[in-house]
């Protein structure tokens, strides 16, 4: 896993100008929520469905070590 | 785990997917606001679902060839995924048109959708597809059939669900050409979450059909020794 977010980590530094540079047009303004990803905790639901994904891969990862196991055991 | 490497670009493009997907900017669209954002998650399944389903025809086609009962347990996983993923990609759909398309259309209009029959057609005929294979105990007989079938299901999909709903009033958007692919509908901002994202949730739909391959040939090992 450890090699896993040390592959991510560098992502999210290299995503995070993008967000911060983003321009904003007035009919942006006007039909898009942009307010809710500055003060409208938008970052608590990205946390949240980060969590259940990395929940899912473990548990997969998980199922994939012990259907490896087996295959190893019936061998 | 063998081979690994893809299974950790499949975690990184997942996780790329949410977090460029719900923070990245996006073009102010009117009726879409930032639900336009669904099309990293709702139209990937079809996508996924679409890559699922040819290869599962591909391995139809080798089982038809070489009688070998290994390409029959890689095409019914594969084919099962991709109704998982089509299911997915109806159910997401599903709440995305209820809070876009009702503001601006006719239940007449929505019901008589065309994308929406057509891919419900598409998904039921996979449906058939297991009942078929459910309803045959014969391990032979059955490989044979249902390679044949799948061949006959991913045919229908074509008309179903890249013919028909381009040749109709359609309220879907991408009537004209290809939606996800074409330069004016998609751009440059969502392009950099989409591709990837495309590929992370077909990659994350193989990871779990190769799950489940492996997990029926284990239980299916005496079958197959016998060969």
């Amino acid at each position: 896993m450890n090699r896993i977010f040390s592959l991510i980590a560098p992502l999210v530094c290299m995503l995070l100008p993008q967000i911060v540079s983003a321009q904003v047009t007035d009919p942006q303004r006007e039909y898009t929520a942009f307010d809710m990803r500055s003060n409208g905790k938008i970052y608590v639901v990205v946390t949240v469905v980060l969590i259940i994904l990395i929940g899912l891969l473990l548990y997969l990862v998980r199922l994939d070590r012990k259907i490896s196991k087996l295959e190893k055991e019936i061998k | 785990m063998r081979k690994k490497w893809w299974k950790i670009l499949c975690v990184v493009l997942l996780f790329y997917t949410v977090i460029g997907g719900f923070l990245f900017s996006v073009p102010a669209r009117e009726i879409l606001h930032e639900s336009i954002r669904n099309l990293y998650f709702h139209v990937c399944m079809w996508f996924g679902m679409m890559i699922l389903f040819t290869a599962s025809v591909v391995y139809a086609v080798k089982y038809l060839r070489t009688q070998n009962l290994l390409y029959d347990i890689y095409t019914v996983n594969f084919a099962k995924m991709g109704i998982l993923f089509g299911v997915l990609g109806y159910g997401t759909g599903i709440v995305w048109a209820s809070y876009t398309w009702t503001d601006y259309a006719t239940n007449t209009q929505i019901f008589r959708e065309p994308k929406l029959l057509g891919a419900a057609i598409a998904l039921l005929v996979y449906f058939a597809y297991l009942v078929l294979r459910g309803s045959m105990t014969d391990i032979d007989k059955r490989a044979r059939v249902s390679a044949v079938y799948v061949i006959f299901a991913y045919a229908m999909l074509f008309p179903t669900i890249w013919i028909l709903p381009r040749l109709l009033e359609s309220l879907h958007p991408g009537k004209e050409g290809n939606p996800a692919l074409n330069f004016k509908d998609a751009d440059l901002r969502m392009r950099m979450v989409f591709y990837p994202a495309i590929i992370g949730w077909t990659l994350l739909g193989v990871w779990i059909t190769s799950l489940k391959i492996r997990m029926d040939l284990l239980k299916d090992k005496s079958i197959l020794n016998n060969e």
